[in-house]
């Protein structure tokens, strides 16, 4: 039984009508999708921004009503009538490390608050549990007691993780959780998260738009372009031979050591615009391979390799 | 507590009106036990005594009463009025605020059209229906000016809610388990309570009024009840022939009402964590420059940063950001600067134009040449022209630094027109031109875009744009590409390149990025804790490291096509810069450290362009 599944989840945000004319149709920044994750697994998502890998990790954390489709975890329906209950569940580790933190509140308050609500534990216990935490995360404890305006983005978003943790639950949404991290940090956080995956089979949703560090830390990922999933697929495999033109560019923009700097694609070329959404594929005005097809039809998730699925009417083959 | 206090004392205008407002309240609340006259005792032989009168120092009113006790027993009453009202209002004002402005929607709405309705009517209007309903008297003055200032109160806290409910650490309470009541109670109203604590302490001035002029339409107050309000009532008639009747009150009004505003500002200043750390003090146009030591002589670089220390006092520390970094470029050169957040390399890059805010920043020595003219010690109109024309900078996220209100084109214009004469039209074209150099697409449409219409890699195009705007012969760039996604980065380096070859401009490129190090510069200089600990070539520093730390630094980075792994990580944390370590400052976290490494400087020192910090390097150089 999958750890997390989803069945055609959508969101769309409604344009506001105007006073005269008829109402607009609403963004859909999030188009029907489903995927599963299996339990210890870390399913990584990639996308630039835009994407609508944002909406979807607020959708499954139950901070935003989904506009259709289901969630599950655990085989049972997503239930958010209880919040203890369900951050028990489900955690999430915001992208604004500064933001996600009330800026008048020590951080042993932030820290305390999960363990007394979710679990109403001892003040003792509690003072245990956030020093093994703090020192997990790398974090002096001496800086219990600051504010988070004392913090760089980094510390910040290590405390942001440490509290995620101090909820300890099956499945925690990480929103772009390194991206304000030095790599040295980085790579601490990132083995750290995939130790504490190891000992209490968390399971992880990863979403960021570095390829490398998805590729280092998930077993699949699922890549989203403009709401829609377009490859999703073993991690090992998906960049190093992807189906869909558009895992292409990704990975071929990535900045390598020794690879020479050359613009990927034309210049100048622009993303869709979400309030008047191309017919078709979405990617087809920057895909060197569209054809008439992809102008009119939107092409459906299909198989092209070992467990790997691409929306492409004309895929990659190796 | 205290540290509050000495804040609060530290703004001189709050202090002067705590001062007053003190010995305001002190006085008032003693009234009883001093020897003064029956407030309401008449004596009309004595009317309209003047002052300084013997046994009435302020005189007497129409009746002859003693106005000095009049004054303080009225001033009792009239702020006891105001404060009881200000409280209610802020209470009730406040709770029906963040009720709506957490929950919104439908509830949202039907709490604040109700607001909207109460606030249709003129407020004096409102009140004195309210009086005339539940009869004149003071109390019932009271309820009516607390009812007609809840809107106030119910509007300003809604507005604040609003913008901190959609924060993200609200969310984050939600999913720590926290209902509701609880998110209200102890989220948000830590928050809100600075707003309504300034909301109220301007409105108890003018509750104070407003209760005042109930009183003095006769419906507050009742005589032989003084308060000020009636007593300015009763001396409206003798105004012209008695006027100290009316200046009496009237001063009183005016000092009760300028103290609380000034505390009010004061106490929400202290209150505010941001500026409890000094965060918020104005900096200077310029980076304060306290150089101790020689100045180091001129060379022939294009730009050169010779032995540079910048510092940060706070208090009674100093913080080394900058530790004596020397670096140069020639003209069509890339120099990339690598190190981590802390590690000094934004300060490093802003101290050349003297961009280091101040206070705390100081410029403690060493030099920064551009074509041999030293800019530490140049003048500010002389900084002011260089800046943005000689050298220019690109930060890392275009949305900050673009003026949300101005359209690009105006803001692009308004760059060129700081330092050439030009008109208008001619700056437009020239701003044009500009956005056709960083290829954007469609410029003669794009040029009158406002910021927020741009995503953000058109946006980082405006602000290379606007770095170009001057023709400058260095460009810094700090971190330019990392809030961007990788095929628009990859598109900005490729312009940058293509800029720089075909300009002959020399780049400092700041980022922590080894992949786009590796790409777009042809020498790399490595920071850490303030220092150059490693430079060279970016081929032969990035094939064979020579400090421990560049190497488990690269070692640390992911790189494409390596396939699910546990990372390299350097463990413990970097120094923090105000207690460095003596000897070498990565021993600590070092696994190559010695005995030597930890005591006495260790120079950077190489053959040619290379160089090392380090007694033990990775590599012979």
């Amino acid at each position: 039984m999958p750890a997390l599944k989803v069945t055609g989840l959508a969101k769309t945000f409604s344009v506001k009508k105007p006073l005269f004319g008829a109402a607009m149709p609403g963004v859909h920044a999030v188009k029907p999708l489903s995927f599963a994750v299996e339990p210890g697994e870390t399913l990584g998502v990639v996308g630039e921004s835009g994407c609508g890998k944002s909406t979807l990790a607020r959708m499954l954390v139950g901070l935003l009503e989904p506009s259709e489709g289901a969630i599950e975890i655990d085989g049972r329906a997503l239930d958010t009538a209880d919040p203890a209950k369900f951050g028990r569940l489900i955690q999430y580790v915001f992208q604004d490390p500064q933001s996600s933190l009330n800026p008048r509140k020590t951080i042993r308050q932030v820290m305390e608050a999960p363990l007394k609500r979710l679990y109403y534990m001892p003040r003792r216990e509690r003072e245990a549990r956030i020093s093994e935490i703090f020192a997990s995360v790398n974090l002096r404890e001496e800086f219990l007691d600051r504010y988070p305006h004392e913090f760089s983005g980094g510390q910040a978003q290590r405390i942001g993780i440490a509290r995620a943790l101090a909820a300890a639950p099956e499945i925690i949404i990480l929103d772009e959780p390194v991206s304000a991290l030095d790599v040295s940090v980085q790579a601490q956080v990132l083995n750290l998260l995939s130790d504490l995956r190891r000992e209490f089979g968390l399971t992880y949703l990863f979403i960021t738009h570095d390829l490398a560090v998805v590729e280092a830390v998930s077993d699949r990922v699922m890549v989203l372009y403009f709401g829609s999933v377009v490859e999703i697929g073993r991690a090992r495999h998906i960049f190093a031979n992807p189906s869909h033109p558009y895992t292409q560019l990704l990975a071929g923009s990535a900045p390598v050591v020794g690879r020479p700097l050359t613009a990927p694609e034309q210049k100048g070329t622009e993303l869709p615009d979400p309030l008047n959404p191309p017919p078709g594929c979405a990617f087809a005005g920057r895909c060197p391979r569209a054809t008439e097809l992809c102008r009119t039809d939107e092409p459906i998730l299909k198989e092209t390799g070992d467990d790997q699925l691409a929306a492409c009417h004309h895929p990659l083959k190796d | 507590m205290t540290v509050f206090l000495g804040l609060l004392f530290r703004n001189r205008l709050a202090a002067i009106g705590a001062v007053v407002f003190s010995i305001i309240l002190v006085s008032v609340l003693i009234a009883p036990l001093l020897p003064l006259q029956d407030p309401d005792a008449t004596a009309t032989a004595d009317r309209f005594q003047r002052p300084f009168t013997e046994g009435h120092l302020l005189g007497t009113d129409h009746l002859g009463r003693d106005l000095l006790s009049r004054l303080l027993h009225g001033t009792r009453l009239s702020l006891g009025v105001g404060v009881l009202a200000a409280v209610a209002a802020a209470t009730i004002g406040s709770a029906v605020g963040i009720v709506a402005g957490y929950f919104g929607g439908r509830i949202d709405n039907l709490i604040m059209r109700g607001v909207d309705m109460l606030m249709a009517f003129p407020y004096i209007l409102l009140a004195l229906a309210i009086v005339a309903a539940l009869g004149p008297g003071l109390m019932n003055a009271l309820i009516a000016v607390a009812a007609v200032n809840v809107p106030f109160f119910a509007r300003n806290i809604r507005g604040v809610t609003v913008g901190l409910a959609g924060r993200e650490f609200i969310d984050a309470a939600r999913l720590a388990g926290m209902g509701h009541a609880r998110i209200i109670l102890t989220e948000l109203l830590p928050n809100v309570l600075p707003v309504i604590i300034i909301a109220m302490s301007t409105t108890v001035g003018w509750m104070i009024l407003e209760t005042a002029g109930l009183s003095f339409l006769g419906l507050g107050s009742q005589p032989p009840q003084a308060d000020l309000g009636s007593m300015l009532g009763e001396a409206r008639s003798a105004l012209i022939s008695h006027p100290h009747t009316s200046i009496v009150p009237g001063i009183m009004i005016f000092l009760i009402v300028m103290s609380i505003n000034l505390l009010g500002d004061g106490v929400r200043d202290a209150l505010d964590p941001r500026l409890r750390s000094g965060a918020l003090s104005r900096p200077r146009a310029m980076t304060l420059v306290d150089r101790k030591g020689a100045v180091p002589t001129a060379t022939t670089d294009l730009l050169a940063i010779q032995d540079l220390h910048t510092q940060f006092h706070v208090g009674r520390r100093i913080y080394r950001a900058v530790g004596g970094v020397s670096l140069s470029v020639q003209p069509g050169e890339c120099l990339g600067l690598v190190g981590e957040s802390g590690s000094g390399k934004s300060v490093t890059a802003l101290s050349v134009m003297g961009l280091v805010a101040s206070p705390p920043g100081v410029i403690a020595g060493g030099a920064v040449r551009f074509q041999g003219e030293d800019l530490i010690g140049a003048r500010y109109e002389r900084l002011r022209r260089m800046r943005g024309d000689r050298v220019a900078y690109i930060f890392q996220d275009p949305l900050s630094t673009l003026h949300p209100l101005y359209r690009v084109g105006t803001q692009l214009a308004e760059a060129i027109q700081a330092h050439h004469r030009l008109s208008r039209t001619e700056a437009r074209t020239r701003a044009l031109a500009l956005l056709k150099d960083v290829r954007i697409p469609n410029p003669e449409a794009r040029i009158d875009n406002y910021p927020h219409e741009m995503s953000g890699g058109m946006r980082q195009r405006i602000g290379i744009a606007m770095a170009l705007a001057n023709e400058p012969d260095v460009i810094i760039a700090d971190e330019p590409t990392t809030a961007l996604d990788v095929t628009v980065q990859a598109q900005i380096l490729a312009l940058l390149d293509d800029l720089r070859r075909d300009r002959g401009l020399a780049i400092i490129f700041i980022t922590h990025d080894f992949g786009v190090v590796a790409q777009l510069c042809d020498r790399i200089a490595v920071m850490y804790a303030g220092r150059i600990v490693e430079q060279g070539p970016t081929r032969a520093v990035l094939d064979a490291p020579a400090h421990p730390y560049t190497k488990r630094l690269i070692a640390c980075v992911p790189e494409l096509g390596g396939g699910q792994r546990a990372l390299a990580a350097i463990p413990g944390l970097p120094p923090v810069v105000d207690d460095l370590p003596p000897g070498c400052v990565f021993a600590p976290r070092c696994d190559k450290a010695r005995q030597g490494c930890r005591d006495g400087e260790i120079t950077l020192a190489g053959s040619g362009p290379r160089a090392v910090r380090c007694l033990y390097p990775e590599e012979v150089i």
